[in-house]
């Protein structure tokens, strides 16, 4: 090694400009709001969005150039179009969330008004790093940056003992996972010599993940021949095959399939709606984003291994999510199991890509699950958004009974929510059934019919409980009169989100076309 | 033949009425919403007209047909077209639309323009799933006209609509999401969801049976053929006036046409091997379900299970693959169209009056109602099959084409014409004849002008289809030819 390369070197940051943004102001946030005194906290709110809609332009202006992903910070950063769309959604996600969450928030948790906008942009701003995280490092460092925050909005509503015990569970389990995933890891260090996921590719004997080594390459290539080398000894299959059921276990509880999925129907349950509406949605995009990066970009020559370890999960949770729900009489709970089983349909999508090369059946395998999670979650946060919609000061609207007669009371709420049932229930022409669509294609592509036949089957169950929600809005009676009140711009947003599950189940083209050309650029 | 889209207007129109129709809003707009319904089906219906009248009767391929590129990650195209087979039931539907938008004018009273529009919308995805070449956009037209025929029973049905409504869309889902897998199946083989290309491509016969028992799944549950018929019964006797006619009329032939468009050619080798099972099932639908219809004591009910007697036949027609039976099972369709929408709507009139389904609480209605019982025993007769109307000219096709086949078959079929009449002339005799039966039926009116001008439609369609059937079938020579064509080919590779 020359002195040269022993002297510092300040890594590129421009890659990284949205997250370094969006770290100093969800800092300068925090110390904002101690000088608010606006009751509602309008300042503190407006420059929260004003955040996301600077990082959104940054992310726009910095892919709209080169399409070749940029490594920095040593090839531990990756800006690459998967994430950079990715990240697009998140913002749009969040942004939109906080929308729905504003006034259900600054009521239920008095003393925290202000913070619950730092601590989700610093939750998003971990589900970032994880996003663009090319180091298993750096997916960790990301992991944890979001957990610690999600656990401190679970919290936020401190006096009450249900949300509190949420946290606790959350905060166990959570810490439970890390643990796990950091395991794995260490396991695939041993293994290969390295956490730099590239090199770990590389290491097993994968193209890695396309973009191959952007800087200084001599030395790094003798290196990564001498892990090759290190790795084909052998012995070491083992270490790694354990190593990835740790992961796998790790990723499971982050995206909450069975039987890792304890904790989901509680800290959903629990955790203030509006915090709840928070975790069900944006942090699905993060956790996709870390398994195609790990399991697909790092550990693509170990495809069949996973591949197995997730069919099960799937399964799983397709069966343990759909029967559940239909024991649920809370509307919270009910929509976490529903989470499960749609993560579980997800995962099969991931499943589907055949070998472990990366051709255009398999990105087209991974743009099924891609654009399921996407569209899941641009549902679920709409479903949510319902809920936070028809509770009110004093009044918690939980329970299944309390969607009774929605169309009485207000027949535009009831379609919106219709519209965002039938589309979880995957009927058309909503988004929900091309996600569907296109994940079952994937599975019968790769020739596993039977595992086709086997999700619509629970997908058929799935439907019981959907179809319940809507019999309850359409066929019962109100028994509630009270008329549901709504600030003018939750309403258009609301609207806006359960037309585009309609659009985007009409015209899916564009949505479809998009994840299937990002990761075409990125693997 | 013109550029115009008549197609894709013959599904848009219905829709965007609908949809204009729902912006009504409350029911203090209930006239004006029923006004945008009326002129939106009548419209409807006209545009249908240029399709019969354009109509080249002389090919089997698709006519107006419109191809655009729907999505090219999924590979579907919105491709619309149709022949001899389908051509009838597009304005079957549109013309039923305008019966049922007539029918609910002054009995709905509750969230009319819901109702209204929930019928246009069907009407226009029922047109779609007539007329879509694409095998996905076939499915997602079958599967959508779920939701509006799910909201319709439910919302405005009976006491146990709730019941009626899950287990219809839970029963109709379940077959037909195997019916998606195997569209995927099919995908993958042949890459592409064009139905056409799917009726020339080779499968071996292992492939071919699982396509034909989860296409089976799909159409069997819609048709609906013995024993899946469960629903059905529920869902008429729950469903309110307007959402039985058109279960009846038009939801019914949807598990039909599916064998039409998907079963028959696109698994011929499997259907010659299991034609025998369907013939059986159909036969028990016919025989044993016609016994089931002579004892009951519910009206609807009654009806429900004329039609699932009828539907077998249809079926029986398809799978005994000759022309003649083929070409009768499609006529006794469209005619039981006309005659159970009719029967259901009658039903409707006396149930509006009085209250009541039951056989029992009626009696010597033709003493306050004469100009009703004329036309209830019209249609009772249409649906005993006698000759002269609609429901005798396919009933006979079939029963010659199942001559053909086989005398036995042949033999049991024909008890329908027995059983029909004996349950629908028994219960007219009870409902109608005799003496005044009680207070309620001392008090009815006979019907109004509205009632009147449905009935007499309908009365125009059962007779006109009866005397001169000729229209009907000459438009459907062609394509029935040609179907068999490819039922006759094996596909075996």
């Amino acid at each position: 090694m020359t002195l040269a390369e022993l002297s510092f070197k300040l890594p590129d940051l421009l890659p990284a400009g949205a997250e370094i943004f969006l770290l100093t102001m969800a800092c300068a946030i925090l110390l904002i709001d101690l000088f608010v005194k606006d009751k509602e906290r309008t300042p503190t709110f407006a420059l929260t969005q004003f955040t996301l809609v600077v990082c959104a332009a940054f992310t726009v202006w910095l892919s709209s150039g080169d399409a070749t992903p940029t490594q920095t910070f040593s090839g531990m950063y990756v800006a690459d179009f998967f994430g950079a769309f990715l990240k697009l959604t998140l913002y749009i996600v969040v942004c939109v969330v906080l929308f729905y969450a504003r006034t259900y928030m600054l009521e239920r948790a008095p003393a925290a008004k202000g913070e619950f906008y730092s601590l989700a942009l610093f939750a998003t701003l971990g589900m970032m790093v994880m996003i663009s995280a090319n180091h298993f490092l750096v997916i960790y460092l990301g992991l944890e940056i979001l957990s610690l925050s999600l656990y401190a909005m679970v919290a936020l509503q401190r006096d009450s003992v249900r949300a509190t015990e949420a946290a606790m569970k959350y905060f166990i389990l959570g810490a439970l996972a890390s643990g796990l995933l950091l395991y794995g890891m260490s396991m695939i260090y041993g293994a290969t010599g390295t956490l730099d996921i590239t090199r770990v590719a590389n290491a097993l004997g994968g193209h890695g993940t396309g973009h191959l080594l952007t800087q200084t390459g001599l030395t790094k290539t003798i290196h990564d021949a001498a892990i090759s080398a290190n790795a084909a000894a052998g012995g070491n299959k083992m270490v790694l095959i354990l190593g990835l059921v740790f992961l796998v276990a790790g990723l499971g509880f982050k995206l909450g399939v069975v039987p890792f999925h304890m904790w989901i129907p509680d800290v959903y349950h629990g955790a203030p709606t509006g915090v709840t509406l928070f975790i069900g949605t944006a942090p699905k995009l993060a956790a996709f984003a870390v398994v195609m990066r790990l399991l697909v970009g790092g550990l693509a020559t170990l495809a069949g291994d996973w591949q197995q370890m997730l069919i099960i999960l799937a399964v799983l949770s397709l069966a343990i999510g759909n029967l559940a729900a239909i024991a649920q009489t809370n509307i919270k709970r009910m929509l976490a199991y529903s989470t499960i089983s749609h993560m579980g349909f997800m995962l099969l999508g991931l499943v589907s890509a055949v070998g472990a090369g990366v051709d255009d059946a398999a990105i087209k395998a991974y743009s099924a699950s891609m654009f399921y999670v996407i569209t899941y979650v641009l549902t679920s946060a709409g479903a949510f958004g319902m809920i936070l919609l028809l509770s009110r000061s004093g009044f918690e609207s939980e329970e299944l009974d309390d969607f009774k007669g929605l169309n009485k009371r207000s027949p535009w709420f009831a379609a919106i929510m219709m519209i965002l049932m039938f589309s979880m229930a995957g009927i058309p022409f909503f988004v929900g059934f091309f996600a569907k669509f296109a994940v079952l294609q994937a599975v019968v592509e790769a020739g596993r019919v039977w595992l086709a036949v086997l999700a619509v089957v629970f997908s058929l169950i799935g439907a019981f409980y959907y179809l319940r929600v809507i019999k309850l809005m359409y066929f019962d009676p109100p028994e509630d009169a009270t008329p549901i009140e709504v600030p003018g711009e939750i309403r258009l947003l609301i609207s806006l989100n359960a037309l585009a599950v309609a659009l985007f189940g009409i015209f899916p083209q564009q949505l479809m076309a998009m994840c299937f050309t990002t990761l075409q650029l990125s693997l | 033949m013109t550029g115009t889209p008549l197609l894709s207007l013959a599904i848009w129109i219905p829709i965007v009425a609908g949809l204009i129709v729902l912006a009504t809003g409350s029911d203090r707009n209930a006239s004006s919403a029923r006004m945008i319904a009326l002129a939106g089906a009548i419209l409807g219906f006209l545009i249908t007209i240029p399709l019969y009248t354009g109509f080249d009767t002389h090919t089997s391929a698709m006519q107006f047909v419109e191809k655009t590129r729907w999505s090219e990650s999924f590979n579907i195209y919105y491709h619309l077209g149709v022949d001899g087979m389908s051509v009838l039931f597009l304005l079957l539907n549109s013309f039923i639309t305008i019966i049922v938008v007539l029918a609910g004018w002054k009995v709905v009273t509750e969230k009319i323009a819901q109702y209204n529009a929930a019928f246009l919308i069907m009407s226009g995805l029922m047109n779609g799933i007539f007329s879509a070449l694409d095998g996905m956009l076939f499915y997602v037209f079958f599967e959508a006209s779920l939701i509006p025929l799910y909201l319709i029973i439910g919302v405005w049905g009976g006491p146990r609509r709730v019941y009626a409504a899950l287990k219809f869309f839970i029963y109709t889902l379940a077959g037909s999401l195997l019916f998606l897998v195997s569209l995927v199946y099919l995908y993958s083989q042949g890459g592409t969801f064009e139905i056409a290309q799917w009726h020339l491509l080779p499968l071996p016969l292992s492939a071919q049976t699982w396509i034909f028992f989860a296409f089976l799944a799909a159409f069997a549950v819609k048709v609906p053929m013995w024993p899946v018929h469960t629903w059905l019964p529920d869902a008429h006797v729950e469903a309110p006036t307007g959402g039985s006619i058109v279960l009846a009329a038009i939801a019914l032939k949807l598990g039909a046409y599916g064998f039409l468009r998907f079963s028959l050619p696109i698994a011929p080798d499997a259907v010659h091997a299991w034609s025998g099972l369907i013939i059986a099932l159909s036969l028990i639908a016919v025989v044993y379900i016609g016994f089931v219809a002579l004892v009951q004591t519910d009206m609807k009910k009654l009806v429900a299970y004329s039609s699932i007697s009828h539907m077998g036949f249809v079926t029986l027609g398809f799978f005994m693959l000759n022309a003649i039976g083929l070409e009768g099972a499609i006529v006794q369709m469209i005619s039981h169209g006309f005659v159970s929408g009719a029967m259901f709507f009658c039903i409707g009139v006396m149930y509006d009056r009085v209250h009541s389904r039951d056989i029992s609480d009626y009696g010597g209605v033709v003493n306050t109602m004469p100009k009703f019982a004329a036309f209830f025993m019209l249609f009772s007769m249409a649906n005993a099959g006698l000759p002269a109307t609609s429901g005798f000219v396919g009933e006979f096709m079939v029963i010659l084409g199942a001559v053909k086949f086989n005398f036995w078959v042949a033999f049991a079929a024909a008890l329908t014409l027995i059983l029909g009449a004996a349950y629908t002339l028994w219960m007219y005799k009870r409902v109608i004849f005799g003496a005044v039966a009680n207070k309620h039926v001392a008090d009815l009116t006979d019907i109004s002008a509205r009632e009147f001008l449905i009935l007499a439609l309908l009365a125009a369609a059962v007779l006109f289809m009866g005397l001169y059937p000729l229209p009907f079938t000459e438009v459907m020579h062609s394509s029935v030819d040609n179907l068999l064509q490819h039922v006759a080919t094996s596909k075996l590779p």
